[in-house]
C-alpha cells in the first residue's frame, strides 16, 4: 500500500461519490415534497447510459416506446377529465406535449439515427427521451395516490423499479454497455494518474450541485418546491397544487438519475440493472442526511463512495456488505440523538 | 374606530353566498344547514364557542374539506370537486388558525410565495404589493430577512395575514386572527382588519373574540353546535341580550 494506490482509491472514490451525493439529492428532494421513497432512482440512471449507448449503436432505443405508451396513458387520464370538465383548450397543449413529442421523437429516430450526431447532441436526445418519464410516472402512478401513507407510496415505488428493471431488460438486452469516454485528458497527480473523466465528473457533479442550489434559493418554482416540503397544507393555500410540486419534483429526479448515468457510462459498464445498486447508494447518503438535509446527504453519499472505494481495495469480497452495514451505525446514532418527533402519516 | 367607507365600494355585489352547507366527518355532522352571504367590501363575522365547526365552516368553503349544500362564488356555482388552487386563482384566500407558515423561510420568501399563483399566472408585480404589504405591517419590513419561525406569535400573524393579501384577494378569510396574542397586538390587528376593508375586500372573520368582531363587523352570525342560532346586523347582535348573556360577558353589569 503505497501513496499512490491511496490516491487512485481516493479518486475513484470521489468520482463515484459524486455520482452517489446527486441521487442523494434527488431521493431528499422527492421525499420532503411528495413524501415518496423513489426506489426507481436509480432506473433513470441505467436508461439514461443505455438509450445513449443505444444511440450510438445505431439503434432506437426503446425508451422510446415506453414514453409513447405513458404518455398516451397520461393523455387519456387527464384528457378524459379535462372533456368531463368542458375545458377543451387545455386538450390541444396536453395532446401535443403528451403524444405528439413522443412521435415525433420516435419519427425522427427511425428517419435519421444519431449516429451521426456529435456526442453532446446525443445526450441531449438521451436526456429528451428519458427526463419526460419522470413527470408521466408521477401523474400514472403517484399522483391518485397523493394522499396516501407512506408505506402504500413505498410499496408503489418498488412496482415501479421492478417494471423498469424487466422494460430495461426488454428494450436494451442483457448485455451491459459502455460509451466513449468525453474526454481523453489525463493528468498527474502526485505520481498517480488523474483522468479527464474524472474531473468532469466531479465538476459536472458539483456544478449541477450549484445549479439546483440556485434553483431552491432563488427562483419561486424553487422556492415553492421547499415551501411545500415545509407546510403542505400552507402550500396548497397558497394556490401551489401538490401535483405540480410533484411532476418538477420527478422531472428533476430523472434529469438528475439520466444525468449521472451518462456522467458515469464512460466509466462503469451499465447493465439494464445496474440502477438499483447505485441508487441503493445513493439512498444511503440519503439516510445519512436522515431524508431532509441535503448538505449531510451529499457528504454521506461521497462517504459512501470513498468507503465502497476502499473496501473494494482491501476486502472486495465484503465491499457491498461493507457500504450498506454503514446505514446500521447511523440509523443508530440518529436514534439516539434525535429528539425529533415521528411526523404523523398524513 | 374610523370606517369612513366610500360609498362607491358598496355596490352590494355578493361575493360568497353559502345556503345549506353541510359538512360532516363520518357520521358525525359537523355544520349543518348553514347559510351566509358576504357581499364586497363588508366585513362579515362568524362568532360562537370552541367545537362550534368555526374552523370547520372555513375549511369546507376552502375546499380543503368535502361538503354538500350550494356555494356560490363570484357568482359560479361550485361544484362538490372544489379544489383549493382554483379558488385561489379566483381570490379567496384563507388564514387558517394555525397560520400554517413556511417556518425555514424568510419573511420575504412566505411574502413572495403568497404571491406564487399570480406569478404563475403572468402577473409580475409582487414587488410592488409587498410594498404595500409593508406599510400595512411596518414590523414585518423590518423583520423582513428573519425566518418565518423565528417571529412572535402577533408577527407570525402578521405575516399570515400579509401573506394572503399578497395574492390580492377578493375574499380573505381569517380564523381567530387573535388567537393566542396579547390585548395590545390584537387590537393592533383589528385595527389593520379595518383598514383592509377600505380596499374593497370582503372579509370573512372568524372569531371567539365576540367583542372585537362585532366592533368592526357590518354584520354577525353566532355559530353554536354547527348551527347558525343567530345572525344580524352586527350592533343589533352586540346589543342582543343573548349574545351580550353567552359572549360578551357584560349581562349583569346593566
Amino acid at each position: 500500500m503505497d501513496l499512490q494506490i491511496l490516491l487512485l482509491l481516493g479518486q475513484d472514490g470521489i468520482t463515484n461519490g459524486a455520482i452517489y451525493a446527486l441521487l442523494a439529492l434527488a431521493l431528499v428532494l422527492v421525499f420532503t415534497v411528495t413524501r415518496v421513497i423513489f426506489i426507481p432512482q436509480g432506473e433513470f440512471v441505467a436508461y439514461g447510459a443505455l438509450t445513449l449507448a443505444s444511440l450510438q449503436a445505431g439503434k432506437v432505443p426503446g425508451t422510446v416506446w415506453l414514453l409513447l405508451a405513458l404518455g398516451t396513458t397520461v393523455a387519456v387520464l387527464d384528457g378524459v377529465r379535462l372533456v368531463r370538465e368542458g375545458r377543451f383548450a387545455k386538450l390541444t397543449p396536453l395532446l401535443i406535449l403528451n403524444i405528439g413529442l413522443p412521435l415525433l421523437a420516435a419519427a425522427g429516430l427511425f428517419a435519421m439515427p444519431p449516429t451521426q450526431l456529435p456526442l453532446w447532441a446525443q445526450v441531449v436526445v438521451s436526456m429528451l427521451l428519458v427526463v419526460p418519464l419522470g413527470p408521466m410516472i408521477y401523474r400514472v402512478a403517484y399522483q391518485p395516490l397523493a394522499g396516501a401513507s407512506v408505506l402504500v407510496l413505498l410499496i408503489v415505488s418498488v412496482a415501479i423499479h421492478v417494471a423498469l428493471i424487466g422494460l430495461g431488460l426488454l428494450f436494451f438486452g442483457a448485455e451491459g454497455s459502455r460509451t466513449p469516454s468525453f474526454t481523453d485528458l489525463s493528468f498527474e497527480l502526485a505520481g498517480a494518474p488523474l483522468q479527464g473523466q474524472t474531473i468532469l465528473v466531479v465538476v459536472a457533479s458539483a456544478s449541477l450541485i450549484i445549479g439546483l442550489y440556485f434553483f431552491f434559493e432563488r427562483t419561486i418554482y424553487g422556492k415553492a418546491l421547499r415551501a411545500t416540503a415545509m407546510n403542505r397544507t400552507g402550500a396548497r393555500l397558497m394556490g401551489i397544487p401538490p401535483t405540480l410540486a410533484g411532476k418538477l419534483c420527478l422531472t428533476l429526479a430523472a434529469a438528475i438519475g439520466a444525468f449521472s448515468g451518462i456522467l458515469i457510462a464512460p466509466i462503469t459498464t451499465i447493465y439494464y440493472d445496474s440502477g438499483f445498486l447505485i441508487g441503493l447508494k445513493g439512498f444511503v447518503g440519503a439516510i445519512i442526511g436522515g431524508l431532509a438535509s441535503y448538505p449531510v446527504a451529499a457528504l454521506g453519499a461521497v462517504l459512501v463512495g470513498l468507503l465502497e472505494s476502499y473496501s473494494s481495495f482491501y476486502a472486495s469480497a465484503f465491499k457491498e456488505v461493507i457500504v450498506f452495514t454503514l446505514i446500521i451505525p447511523v440509523l443508530l446514532w440518529r436514534s439516539l440523538t434525535s429528539t425529533h418527533i415521528e411526523e404523523e402519516e398524513e | 374606530m374610523t370606517t369612513i367607507t366610500p360609498p362607491n365600494l358598496h355596490q352590494h355585489e355578493i361575493i360568497l353566498d353559502v345556503k345549506d352547507l353541510r359538512v360532516a366527518y363520518g357520521k358525525v355532522e359537523a355544520l349543518h344547514k348553514v347559510s351566509l352571504a358576504i357581499r364586497r367590501g363588508e366585513i362579515v363575522t362568524v362568532i360562537g364557542p370552541n367545537g362550534a365547526g368555526k374552523t370547520t365552516l372555513l375549511s369546507a368553503l376552502m375546499g380543503l374539506l368535502p361538503a354538500e349544500g350550494e356555494i356560490v362564488y363570484m357568482g359560479h356555482a361550485q361544484g362538490r370537486e372544489r379544489e383549493v388552487e382554483s379558488l385561489v386563482r379566483h381570490g379567496m384566500t384563507l388564514v387558517p388558525e394555525k397560520r400554517e407558515l413556511f417556518a425555514e423561510m424568510s419573511v420575504e420568501d412566505n411574502l413572495l410565495l403568497g404571491a406564487f399563483d399570480r406569478y404563475r399566472s403572468g402577473h409580475r408585480d409582487q414587488m410592488e404589493t409587498m410594498d404595500e404589504v409593508f406599510e400595512l405591517f411596518p414590523r414585518l419590513e423590518e423583520r423582513r430577512a428573519q425566518l418565518a419561525g423565528t417571529l412572535s406569535g402577533g408577527e407570525r400573524q402578521m405575516l399570515a395575514m400579509g401573506r394572503a393579501l399578497m395574492a390580492k384577494p377578493k375574499l380573505l378569510m381569517l380564523d381567530e386572527p387573535s388567537l393566542g396574542l396579547a390585548p395590545l397586538i390584537i387590537k393592533e390587528i383589528f385595527r389593520i382588519i379595518g383598514e383592509l376593508k377600505k380596499t374593497g375586500v370582503a372579509i370573512l372573520l372568524v372569531e371567539q373574540n365576540a367583542r372585537a368582531a362585532l366592533q368592526i363587523a357590518d354584520y354577525g352570525y353566532v355559530l353554536e353546535t354547527g348551527e347558525i342560532s343567530l345572525a344580524g346586523p352586527s350592533q343589533e347582535l352586540a346589543a342582543d341580550p343573548r349574545v351580550i348573556e353567552a359572549y360578551l360577558g357584560l349581562g349583569h353589569k346593566h
